[in-house]
């Protein structure tokens, strides 16, 4: 830890600041920019009600005040209140739901990761043989199919057609199909990422220097490659967190599980503003911070990298 | 007698999709304790894959298809990896080409050079780190003690090819295996690795395989010389026979091709001309015949056999048959044989 | 060594043809090099794909799926809008009472190949219109790509200096933020504005497709025009453009001659990469129900449909996905096809 280190840290950690403060900004002025009042679509209720709605919402000030009102109120974990779910503020709405989302999504990523480093590991090692072939083939399957198709595909036949499984995430042993689900086109891309890097690696001189030292060739490869064909994988994280949480959305609908894509989409449903622009500000920040770990975690893998 | 390497007609294949290609066709040469053996060539001629032959670090889809390599009379090729292990890094050391890619990035260069020790020696991590640091000092690297904690990254080429011939030199090898030491590096440190390599052989006492295309350092460092063209030897011998007696066209013609200050400074540098062969094509006689002035009909359909051509002097080239010098390897006696017509041959001249 | 070892014979001088030994000709030299013929970088590229067995059989793959996506709705007897209360949920070549008592009288009535949907619409016909989205999806969204990439990255790196840098620090923002996330956002914004809007093109297009290709041409661009600027800067360095330039070629000549061919290598890796990407997000928001219009049928949203009565009829979430993934999988297989014979590294 040098002092390049850290002013990388702070470096990279200003870009993410930055851009959480652009995808607020978005979010705010895209959902701004339509023209309905969010209470019109809600029948029955008079223009006056509208109106007491709006001055009880905030959306009565100019765009630039209610902005930083917004703004104020996000940095305190603050989204406002729901329209739809009347009582309840955004951000406890989303604590609800975070926790079911957590739970499956970093089962599923720490799945896919575990199966998806060992699998890809496995393909290099036996680069050209049958068992390659078929990781191949099967990653290859996989990287093509939406989350969706996987999800209803596994519902149709392990849920209904086995019953192996209950269709209902509320059910025990309802969580495993949406794991399933969101882990694996993520564990296949990285089994394609891994078994590349570690093809790279493995041809690499650095590898034949130990190699030439008389180190065994299962040291060679966990001590020597692996630690080398790890760093791509790392850049991954962030992708796979995108997918994982924007995944979720249709698989906790799939299978009825009551987390934070769910509710995503039922905001949508339910024209709920408040809802949309909370959920999609907590999950970019999610992601965003992901990147970032990723990023700070990727330089100290590989101390070669330029920290500019 | 008993060799301190005895290579004999080595065989390496790489197995690839467009073709099978001969990187290492029947290569035989000995190595004496403490001598230097030079093997010369240019890119692609099968240099350093004779030397990853001997040390089986072949990469896939290379494999040794046939003879044999041995270590104190001990046969090498065909030993289980577990054994072989114990012959890397201990017995026979390497470095390589490029110290810019040889060191493993992730690592720093103390744990890579402890890893050698520890591994065949069996020290504690204690003792290993100050024999690491013990060895940078030896390569000429100042302030061992912080340079163990710095990433390869951080050091210079000539700094890096030190810290590689430190973990090459650690478990004090009966022979070091220098593949192309120097070409990466600028001119000036060149001459400092070289000077350390041969200062290193004369503190440690072990032999070299000194592999390069550059003739003059061959001529400055080595006691024998193998020449070799296409995964073939074209000849060996002792660096004064290979450097005053040229028996092939193709040494021939690298020795026409290098500047010499002693010749007329108005004599100009004869280059062989054609480029070097297709090794997935290999013409079915001497692979250097098409690029020879003075191939013959035989060159193009036969590969000419390895002939004595005088005491310690072995070369392939048919010219040898054409002029009447020299006595098959395969024949007994023929060493003397050579011997004697090169007598022959003195008296005739007088 | 005793003496009668020495052989005293001279080895060579029996049984060698002396004709052997004559000098050989050039030609007969010649002969014996069989030189590989050198082909230029396109050609060779083209060959190692066309070589590819896998990649052209994807080729094939998607000319068939986007020839039968334009041309059989010309023909095709049914209409994707068309409902029909009498043929609901029919299996894939099943007939409804009316349409049996047709076939009865003798009139050919043309077969449901994938059965019809809850409200009775043929289903063969919407999952060719849904995959007709989702070609059109992918390859307006490379062009996209392609076109914005190319000039914003190649303006980048030929100026280079502070442009660059300010210009990749916008490409650096826009790669930072998640794309996925402002997708949806914006088919959210769109839909709400369509519904109160009487915008006809965007109305017909829909909400998910409009917002697809504003987010293409806003924030996906960024990793073409990364790449070909990449590519520019480093072939602005490279000793053979110093040389080209230092005999005198012009500016013209060197971007025909290096840039463009070193460029155009990742131009269709990164575009090939992008078409599957583009699909998926587009089948993602159409199951989401952000897509396109309704009764327009998308892949995603077909899925999304089939969910109702999953276990009754299931084919009606088998086709559309069968059919996302044999375009995603070709497009895939293509885009390693591609990869693998125009990335320069791997040429050997």
């Amino acid at each position: 830890m040098n002092s390049k280190f850290l002013i990388y840290m702070f470096k990279r950690l200003g870009m993410a600041l930055l851009t959480i403060f652009l995808v607020i900004a978005i979010t705010f002025f895209v959902m701004h920019a339509i023209p309905a009042s969010p209470f019109s679509s809600e029948k029955a209720k008079s223009d006056a009600v509208i109106k007491a709605l709006e001055i009880k919402y905030g959306f009565d000030k100019p765009l630039g005040v209610q902005f930083l009102n917004y703004l104020w109120g996000v940095l305190h974990f603050d989204f406002g209140l729901s329209t739809a779910w009347v009582g309840f503020t955004v951000a406890d709405l989303i604590m609800g739901g975070f926790s079911y989302s957590a739970s499956i999504g970093f089962t599923a990523a720490f799945i896919a990761i575990i199966l998806g480093i060992l699998f890809g590991c496995l393909a290099a090692l036996n680069r050209g043989k049958w068992l390659d072939s078929v990781i191949q083939v099967v990653t290859t399957a996989l990287v093509s199919m939406p989350s969706f198709v996987v999800a209803t595909l596994l519902l149709l036949f392990v849920s209904f057609r086995l019953g192996w499984f209950p269709s209902l995430g509320n059910q025990p042993g309802g969580m495993v199909l949406p794991i399933v689900s969101l882990s694996l086109y993520p564990m296949a891309y990285i089994t394609r990422l891994q078994r590349s890097s570690m093809l790279d690696v493995l041809g690499a001189d650095y590898i034949r220097t130990a190699r030439a030292k008389g180190v065994k060739s299962s040291k060679v490869i966990y001590k020597h490659a692996l630690k080398n064909a790890l760093t791509p994988v790392i850049t991954y994280a962030g992708p796979m967190m995108a997918y994982i949480l924007t995944g979720s959305m249709v698989v906790e609908n799939i299978f009825s599980v009551p987390g934070l894509g769910r509710l995503f989409t039922n905001s949508m449903l339910r024209t709920d503003y408040m809802m949309i622009m909370g959920v999609t500000i907590f999950l970019a920040f999610m992601i965003i911070l992901m990147n970032f770990i990723s990023d700070v975690l990727y330089k100290v893998m590989d101390p070669r990298i330029d920290l500019a | 007698m008993q060799h301190l390497l005895e290579v004999k007609n080595l065989q390496t294949t790489f197995f690839t999709p467009s073709g099978e290609v001969r990187a290492v066709g029947n290569v035989s040469f000995n190595l004496e304790p403490g001598k230097v053996l030079g093997i010369v060539g240019e890119s692609g001629s099968g240099k350093s894959v004779t030397a990853y032959s001997i040390l089986q670090i072949l990469t896939h889809p290379g494999r040794i298809v046939g003879g044999s390599v041995k270590l104190h009379g001990q046969e090498l090729v065909g030993l289980p990896e577990e054994e072989m292990r114990k012959v890397r890094g201990n017995k026979i050391s390497i470095i390589f080409q490029d110290p810019m890619t040889s060191l493993n990035p992730v690592f720093t260069i103390g744990n890579q050079l402890m890893e050698a020790i520890i591994l065949h020696t069996q020290r504690p991590r204690e003792q290993a780190r100050e024999r690491a640091i013990e060895m940078l000092r030896l390569v000429g690297i100042n302030e061992p003690e912080k340079r163990i904690h710095q990433y390869a990254y951080e050091l210079s080429g000539g700094m890096r090819q030190r810290v590689m011939i430190a973990m090459a030199l650690a478990c004090e090898p009966d022979i070091l295996i220098a593949d192309e030491p120097t070409t990466a590096l600028d001119v000036t440190i060149q001459a400092q690795i070289l000077e350390l390599m041969l200062e290193l052989q004369k503190k440690l006492g072990m032999a070299i395989i000194m592999i390069t295309h550059d003739l003059g350092v061959i001529a400055n460092m080595c006691d024998e010389v193998v020449v070799m063209y296409a995964g073939r030897i074209c000849e060996r011998g002792t660096a004064p026979e290979i450097f005053y007696n040229p028996r092939h066209e193709y040494t021939r013609g690298l020795l026409r091709s290098i500047p010499n200050i002693d010749n007329d400074e108005k004599s100009r540098l004869i280059p062989i001309m054609g480029t070097p062969v297709d090794l997935l094509n290999l013409p079915k006689g001497c692979p250097f015949a098409p690029r020879c002035e003075r191939a013959m009909k035989v060159c193009l359909n036969q590969f000419p056999e390895e002939y004595w051509v005088a005491k310690d002097h072995i070369a392939s080239c048919w010219v040898n048959v054409l002029e009447k010098v020299g006595a098959p390897l395969a024949e007994l006696g023929g060493q003397e044989a050579a011997q004697q017509m090169a007598r022959e041959g003195e008296e005739a001249a007088q | 060594m005793p003496n009668e070892k020495i052989p005293i014979k001279n080895p060579f001088s029996l049984q060698v043809d002396p004709d052997l030994f004559k000098p050989a000709t050039e030609e007969e030299k010649a002969q014996q090099v069989q030189m590989r013929e050198s082909v230029s970088f396109m050609r060779d590229a083209l060959r190692r794909l066309s070589r590819n067995r896998l990649a052209m059989v994807c080729v094939v793959l998607i000319l068939v799926v986007a020839l039968v996506a334009f041309l059989v709705p010309q023909f095709y007897p049914y209409s994707y809008t068309k409902q029909d209360v009498t043929s609901k949920y029919l299996h894939p070549f099943e007939y409804s009472a009316k349409e049996q008592a047709k076939i009865d009288k003798g009139v050919a009535v043309f077969p449901h190949i994938m059965g019809t949907d809850a409200l009775g619409r043929d289903y063969a016909i919407r999952v060719i219109y849904g995959t007709r989205i989702s070609l059109l999806v992918g390859i307006f969204s490379a062009l996209i790509v392609i076109v914005i990439g190319i000039i914003y990255g190649s303006i980048s790196g030929y100026f280079g200096g502070r442009v660059d840098n300010v210009m990749m620090r916008v490409v650096d923002i826009i790669y930072a933020l998640p794309d996925v996330l402002i997708v949806i956002l914006l088919s959210v914004a769109i839909k709400e504005m369509v519904s109160s809007s009487n915008n006809v093109l965007i109305a017909k297009l829909g909400a998910g497709m409009v917002s697809i290709f504003m987010v293409f041409g806003l924030l996906y661009w960024v990793g073409m025009a990364r790449q070909v600027r990449g590519q520019i800067l480093s072939i602005k360095e490279q000793e053979y453009v110093l040389a080209a330039r230092a005999t005198g070629a012009s500016a013209a000549r060197i971007i025909r001659k290096h840039m463009i061919p070193n460029c155009v290598s990742v131009i269709i890796i990164v575009a090939a990469m992008q078409i599957p990407s583009a699909i998926f997000t587009e089948s993602f928001l159409s199951f989401l129900g952000l897509g396109v219009s309704i009764p327009m049928p998308s892949l995603g949203s077909l899925a999304a449909d089939a969910r109702s009565g999953l276990n009754s009829y299931p084919y009606l979430l088998i086709f559309p996905a069968m059919s996302i993934f044999l375009i995603v999988l070709s497009f895939n297989l293509l885009g390693n096809g591609l990869r693998d014979a125009f990335d320069p590294k791997l040429r050997s």
